[in-house]
């Protein structure tokens, strides 16, 4: 009983994290259209810069969250206004841009993990922040991993709100429907796209922020994520935010199930999951 | 054109005995390359479904070598891993082809990394090694093999493209709704060719893998064997049959120069390659070559 108490509350842990990142891909793919294969590599740059911060500066992770998000919005922001606005301008069609888009993220990838391992090396870096055990119903946990879950969940429902109540918001889905029309409607259309877009990026950038109080970071760290993260977004329904978030914490759970048999195969079970739902529902858990 | 693809065939055939030891080596990867860019554009080109599955087939290869080399003939090893990689394609074709195809895109971007993680497990667990060794051919006879499979890769990619079956699959290209109203039976023709494609990859791995002499899952399921085809099919362009292969030769000798000299830069630099590629270049080198060809021949041709 305890054990299983231990891996529904692990898998949790676990599946904020991973509701995070997929919510961060569902923007930049749901609206942006912009299947982001270097997401993960903000993912790395947010753990490694917390690193450095802490390490070198002593400032506070959680202080950090609020430093690294905002950056990485900024830096998301003008990557889509410099590269995949252009390339959508200048693309004949809505495929045409994905592919594009998709490739142009390869490029992204390559530039900036090689500019990371100039900047930090490639050593594994790793720094012990509220490694405090804390005694939940029975189980043991860090309290490292209920303070990264409290962040995202509260980073999750922040977001949705915003989504959901704010005119912003409206305009975010308006566009994630049909583009074109929402421009018609008046909605200025590249600042909305290049808004998801940053929105997407300060996601991972913050989620970089959270994985690095838990485990250990390193350049090369973000592939494993950006997987992760394409796995939930096509679980939960591609574009659907609530989906994400939901989808997180389903692989979170199958997560930490599988690594408690043998942690070598979570990723494999991951991939398992989605040929099944290929199979089964290919629309996602919330898809239409 | 076929005239010349012969003539470059000949100058490559005699290179060995004019070149010996390190351009040899060179140029088995830049025929590596290609193979892996052509049987890429047989499929994704055409049907315009995003395949991220080079490396799995590439790996797939590699590992038949590992696994049978000592126990086959050098050719059979090849063939066999040919047909083991257009095995693997053939069911991930059957999973994914029917649905759209970002999901066919993620599928094959995670197939990759699932392989990887599979196969560490299971040599972990059950073999108790990480790697394996590959046994040693001598450097001219990987050349030649390399070379025959290029041929045989131009040589499919061409009739394919000639025939009723190539149009077909452009037309899936074009719009797949529209070529299945034309009595076009889409879905077996993507799975079919997708087999085809991977053939090819998994043949040129099971030949690399013996000039590597080790490989472990990390070696052979890099993933940049899938982007390095995608890369260079863009950066050559894909509206003519000669773009991928010209595309795939110059940037393999790029990125041979950039490991060289700038081995610690040379990512960042494919990068911004990639990135203007795809910015500046939206037909690739045979837009600018096309360009410069009509300007030069402008005069005499009539406008169709």
């Amino acid at each position: 009983m305890v054990t299983l108490l231990n891996m529904v509350i692990g898998g949790l842990l676990l599946g904020g994290l991973y509701a995070l990142i997929a919510m961060g891909l569902t923007l930049q793919y749901g609206v942006a259209r912009v299947l982001n294969i270097s997401h993960g590599e903000f993912i790395m740059l947010g753990g490694m810069t917390t690193w450095t911060l802490y390490t070198v500066f002593g400032i506070n992770p959680l202080v950090c969250l609020a430093i690294c998000g905002p950056i990485a919005f900024v830096l998301g922001f003008g990557i889509h206004r410099v590269l995949f606005r252009r390339l959508q301008a200048s693309a004949p069609s809505q495929g045409a841009f994905e592919s594009s888009s998709m490739l142009a993220s390869f490029g992204l990838l390559f530039i900036i993990q090689n500019l990371a391992s100039i900047a930090w090396g490639t050593e594994i870096r790793a720094y012990t922040y509220l490694a405090i055990p804390v005694h939940l119903a029975g189980a043991v946990f860090q309290a490292n991993r209920l303070v990264a879950l409290g962040c995202a969940v509260a980073i999750g429902v922040a977001f949705y709100i915003f989504v959901a109540r704010t005119r912003m918001g409206k305009a975010i889905r308006a566009a994630a429907q049909d583009p074109a029309t929402a421009g018609l409607m008046g909605v200025n259309i590249n600042s909305v796209l290049a808004l998801c877009f940053g929105l997407g990026a300060a996601m991972a950038g913050a989620a970089g922020v959270l994985i690095s109080m838990i485990y250990p970071v390193h350049v090369v760290m973000g592939m494993p994520y950006t997987v992760i993260a394409m796995i939930v977004v096509a679980l939960g329904g591609l574009g659907s935010i609530p989906g994400s978030f939901i989808g997180g914490f389903v692989l979170g759970l199958v997560g930490s199930i599988v690594a408690y048999m043998d942690p070598g195969l979570s990723l494999v079970a991951y991939y398992g999951i989605f040929i099944l739902l290929l199979l089964v529902r290919p629309t996602g858990i919330m898809g239409r | 054109m076929p005239g010349l693809f012969l003539i470059v065939l000949l100058l490559l055939a005699a290179l060995p005995v004019y070149r010996p030891g390190y351009k040899v080596i060179l140029v088995s990867s830049i025929l590596m390359y290609v193979i892996l860019t052509v049987s890429w554009v047989i499929f994704s080109g055409t049907t315009g479904y995003l395949s991220l599955a080079p490396a799995a087939f590439f790996g797939v290869g590699m590992y038949t070598a590992a696994v049978l080399g000592m126990a086959l003939p050098l050719p059979v090893v090849v063939v066999l891993g040919g047909l083991a990689s257009s095995c693997l394609a053939f069911l991930v074709g059957a999973v994914t082809l029917r649905l759209r195809g970002i999901y066919f895109a993620i599928f094959t971007f995670g197939l990759v990394e699932f392989i990887k993680n599979l196969l560490l497990w299971w040599e972990i667990e059950r073999t108790g090694t990480r790697g394996r060794f590959v046994v040693l051919v001598d450097n001219n006879t990987i050349y030649y093999v390399m070379l025959a499979i290029l041929v045989m890769t131009v040589l499919t990619a061409y009739f394919i493209r000639r025939s009723r079956y190539g149009l077909a699959l452009q037309s899936i290209g074009e719009d797949e709704e529209a070529a299945v109203h034309a009595g076009i039976n889409v879905t077996a023709l993507k799975i079919v060719t997708f087999a085809i494609s991977a053939v090819f990859m998994g043949a040129a791995g099971a030949i690399w893998a013996t000039q590597l002499t080790y490989i472990d899952p990390y070696i052979a399921f890099n993933l940049n064997y899938s982007f390095m085809p995608v890369l260079m099919a863009i950066f050559g362009g894909i509206g003519q049959p000669y773009g991928p292969i010209l595309g795939a030769a110059v940037v393999a000798y790029l990125r041979e120069i950039l490991i060289t000299e700038f081995p610690y830069q040379y990512m960042l630099l494919l990068g911004i390659i990639l990135l203007v590629a795809i910015l500046f270049l939206p037909n690739g080198l045979v837009g600018l070559v096309e360009r410069a060809r009509r300007r030069a021949f402008g005069g005499q041709r009539a406008n169709t």
